[in-house]
């Protein structure tokens, strides 16, 4: 690291970072690359308020009668750690920060479809997030983050018409970026980039996007009327004023559950970028990677009803939701296979990104099994709305989004920043925050299994082991998150200047300057060849 | 030290109670599908492990030969998870469908859940509430409502659950294998106490159950929820209207409950204790043949308790008359 510079150079040449200064230029900016470092620190902001909301809820579990605040604060707690963390971190983590900034430079295009549109969907994404913070500082919100009715329409009297207008507000945040996405991918792929020449991260940024357009205006719908019973007692959820109680639940669910695609998706094409580029290899059966990501957008539309095992619906419903989500998880299965086998006689080396991919694999292939029991009616009957729940989708969108999202952040690092970061003490978070993971949420299947329900603020004694257990292991969770955000900033300033393509990786963003000039490409590249051509056969033929 | 002590002490539990006839079955279950899990992540990180110390990378400029993917490969992990979850899927579900209804014959127990407590009525009256007391090895059905948010009944030991909602009845049905005292849980939230919606299961021999039963309330005799629901029927004015010899404004409600009725608009439907609830909440949905909507509504005069209680006398007098046309044919 001898040749590493500590002040930019002389003449350093002109990137979308120093194109221009000053908060207009940010603010005002149409830059994808720009609008990508506005989301990255506004979900970065956000990431901060839910883990503290966490890290609360766990310090009060320690001790079964609760140790630190009251139910009624336990349980806004829970409620913002999840409203937060899933509308305001998980669901536009990858898509907003690294699919914007990417997806044109994939495509070799100079910009996204609609760069107006992006940078209104920022500044709705914004403003929704200030009615959710306005919401949690006049007083919170007690619904959990599922804001399931009658409690949320006729009996809490927390702010739930703020965070609904928050939710809604930034539903259309998603929608607008979903729908610049499918038009940039569609339009403004460069010459030679057909479908099946795409890098798995585009297929999983286009399967993500249609489930966005698609799916949030339902949420948007439900919670119009949620605050709409809240506000003006019209008889919608409410048994009382005429309503159905669970209409509420299958609307909820019919976005939310595809949600959870919304959030694991993105992951899923990070982690085949990273895997191609550290093992040098393919991704094994490309197509079947492709389609397993269209498959399961389409199958994740179907069975929002295994959310609803036990409110009674009818037992044929529950037998046909139990199929298709069975069914869903083959497609998830086939990924890791493929992943797996893309390492075979392979090139692998374990720089911080692929140890981050690695884990990716190994906490999403745990939480993927664990949904069979929750699949499965007869052991859902019993595991539902216990721990094991908790555990089970912390696996998936925590385990697997956020690492597949911190994957990312570090495989491109050097891409946006124009900086390498301490590789060293990357590896070594990468390790911390797997190990903190299941610390934390591996008891959490025990303890759900052992029958203590979820959300709740105090418990019978029996299960403070298991408890303490999962509060130790947040501790070391906690930590893991944190040294990234250091050595990430500081590298901003300090880490030595990266290369165009330090990893020798494949992909048009590759083939321009660390950062990218404002322009993208100063000449619009032709593909000429298949993605991931990393053999040498490949590279010769370039040659 | 003390904690880790006792953790070590009395082992960590990692099952609990088994205390009902269809535990063992979901734990049979829950076994296989923790021996496939743990199987196949064990197989693949093994062939992760391997794959990353054997082909590490040895040298900077290593170039492996392309792998374009295998249809066969494909193939054959599509269809084994396909297999297996087909094996999960068709056990899971048969055991679910078979516990879906209680059997017949199954003794009732009436449930209702309230912010935030969980009140049962047995039907010879007795009243409890966090409590539920129940004979071993009898099959006993729960029918449950709310009297606000949705809450739900959750027993582990017995591997029950069933949400309770407003408005609607959902029912149980469990038959307890073993003697003690079991938690019960509210598994769905429902507000500041919802961890302080928790309660006991007791399960008696059926002897002391008949004792608890008999002597439970100090004073007077607890009243059956039957004669109760009769008395209620009176003093609401049901009676004034229902007449039993079908003179009435309304239909009599002898062989009523538990038959088909026929309504105005040429359907038929059963009458259950979810029709028999909105025919006295709403009662202009549902019109039976021949009858004019001329009933008031009762909502909001009567407690889901109250409810219950006319629902079991309704329930008497559907088999009083319902032998009538069989013996008849006879």
């Amino acid at each position: 690291m001898s040749t590493a510079t500590q002040q930019p150079r002389v003449g350093t040449p002109r990137n979308y970072l120093n194109a221009d200064y000053g908060w207009r230029s940010w603010l005002f900016t149409l830059d994808h690359k720009r609008i990508a470092l506005l989301y990255m620190v506004s979900i970065t902001f956000f990431f901060i308020i839910g883990g503290l909301f966490a890290v609360f809820m766990r310090i009060h579990l320690v001790e079964p009668q609760g140790a630190l605040v009251q139910p009624e604060t336990y349980n806004k707690l829970f409620t913002l750690h999840g409203v937060v963390m899933i509308f305001f971190f998980l669901i536009p983590s990858i898509p907003a920060v690294l699919g914007n900034f990417l997806v044109p430079l994939m495509c070799g295009a100079r910009d996204l479809a609609f760069p107006r549109l992006n940078l209104l969907s920022w500044y709705i994404y914004v403003v929704g997030g200030l009615f959710t913070l306005y919401a949690a500082i006049a007083g919170g919100v007690d619904t959990g983050w599922t804001f399931y009715t009658p409690y949320s329409s006729t009996y809490s009297n927390t702010q739930v018409t703020a965070v609904a207008v928050g939710v809604f507000i930034t539903g259309f945040s998603s929608i607008l970026t979903g729908l610049n996405f499918i038009v940039t991918i569609h339009k403004m792929r460069a010459p030679g980039l057909t479908w099946f020449r795409m890098p798995l991260f585009l297929w999983a940024m286009y399967a993500t996007s249609i489930i966005m357009t698609l799916g949030t205006p339902v949420l948007a719908i439900t919670v119009f009327l949620l605050a709409l019973e809240h506000l003006f007692h019209v008889g919608i959820f409410s048994p009382a004023l005429g309503g159905d109680p669970l209409l509420f639940q299958h609307l909820f669910w019919f976005y939310s559950h595809p949600a959870v695609y919304i959030m694991i998706l993105p992951s899923m094409g990070v982690v085949s970028e990273i895997i191609a580029c550290f093992a040098r290899k393919r991704i094994f059966g490309y197509k079947v990677v492709c389609f397993s990501s269209v498959a399961i957008a389409v199958l994740g539309f179907l069975v929002w009803g295994h959310h609803m095992f036990v409110t009674g619906q009818s037992v044929y419903a529950g037998l046909i939701f139990s199929l298709l989500s069975f069914l869903v998880a083959i497609p998830s299965a086939i990924k890791v296979f493929n992943w797996t086998s893309t390492l075979y006689k392979g090139s692998i080396s374990y720089e911080a990104p692929m140890l981050y991919a690695l884990g990716f694999i190994g906490l999403f292939t745990m939480g993927g099994l664990t949904g069979m029991f929750l699949a499965s009616l007869a052991t859902d009957v019993h595991l539902n709305g216990t721990y094991f729940i908790v555990a089970h989708f912390h696996y998936i969108m925590v385990g697997g989004a956020v690492m597949g999202y911190l994957g990312g952040i570090h495989f491109w690092w050097p891409k946006i920043s124009g900086r390498k970061y301490p590789n060293g003490w990357a590896a070594l978070a990468a390790a911390i925050i797997f190990i903190g993971f299941n610390l934390t949420f591996f008891p959490q299947f025990i303890l759900g299994y052992l029958g203590m329900p979820r959300r709740y603020a105090f418990y019978p004694a029996e299960f403070q082991v298991l408890n303490v257990m999962s509060s130790a292991g947040a501790t070391v969770l906690g930590v893991g998150y944190l040294i990234p955000l250091i050595y990430l900033i500081w590298s901003m300033r300090y880490g030595p200047i990266a290369e165009p393509n330090p990893w020798g990786a494949k992909g048009l963003e590759w083939q321009t300057a660390s950062p990218p000039p404002t322009e993208n490409f100063s000449e619009i590249p032709v593909v000429t060849e298949e993605a991931y051509a990393y053999s040498a056969e490949e590279e010769a033929q370039r040659v | 030290m003390r904690l880790l002590a006792s953790m070590l002490l009395q082992g960590l539990p990692f099952q609990p109670d088994q205390a009902s006839t269809i535990a063992p079955s979901v734990d049979h279950l829950y076994f296989f599908i923790t021996v496939v899990t743990l199987f196949f992540s064990a197989l693949i990180f093994s062939i992760i492990f391997y794959f990353m110390i054997k082909y590490r990378r040895r040298s900077p400029d290593e170039r492996p030969q392309a792998i374009e993917g295998s249809l066969p490969l494909e193939i054959l992990w599509t269809a084994i998870p396909t297999v297996i979850v087909a094996v999960i899927f068709v056990w899971s579900s048969s055991l679910y469908f078979r516990n879906s209804e209680a059997p017949l014959g199954s003794m009732e127990i009436f449930v209702t859940g309230k912010q935030w407590m969980w009140k049962a009525e047995h039907p010879e009256g007795q009243r409890e509430i966090n409590e539920l007391h129940v004979p071993l090895g009898r099959q006993v059905k729960l029918t449950m409502t709310s009297e606000d948010v949705i809450h739900d009944f959750f027993v582990p030991a017995f591997r029950v659950k069933k949400d309770v909602l407003p408005g609607r009845y959902t029912s149980l049905w469990f038959e307890a294998t073993k003697l003690g005292t079991f938690h019960l849980f509210c598994a769905q939230y429902c507000g500041a106490f919802h961890a302080g919606m928790i309660g006991s299961v007791i399960v008696m021999q059926p002897d002391e159950y008949e004792d608890w039963l008999a002597g439970g309330v100090p004073g007077a005799q607890a009243e059956s929820m039957e004669v109760a629901g009769g008395r209620l029927f009176e003093q609401a004015g049901c009676a004034t209207c229902h007449l039993q010899d079908g003179t009435g404004q309304g239909p009599s409600l002898l062989g009523m409950y538990g038959h088909l009725v026929h309504l105005s608009n040429g359907q038929t439907v059963a009458a259950d204790d979810a029709y028999v609830r909105e025919s006295i909440l709403n009662p202009t949905t549902k019109i039976v043949n021949g009858y004019k909507p001329v009933m008031p509504s009762f909502q909001g005069q009567l407690s889901e308790e109250q409810i219950l209680d006319l629902l079991a006398y309704l329930q008497t007098l559907g088999k009083v008359q319902g032998k009538q046309p069989e013996e008849g044919k006879k």
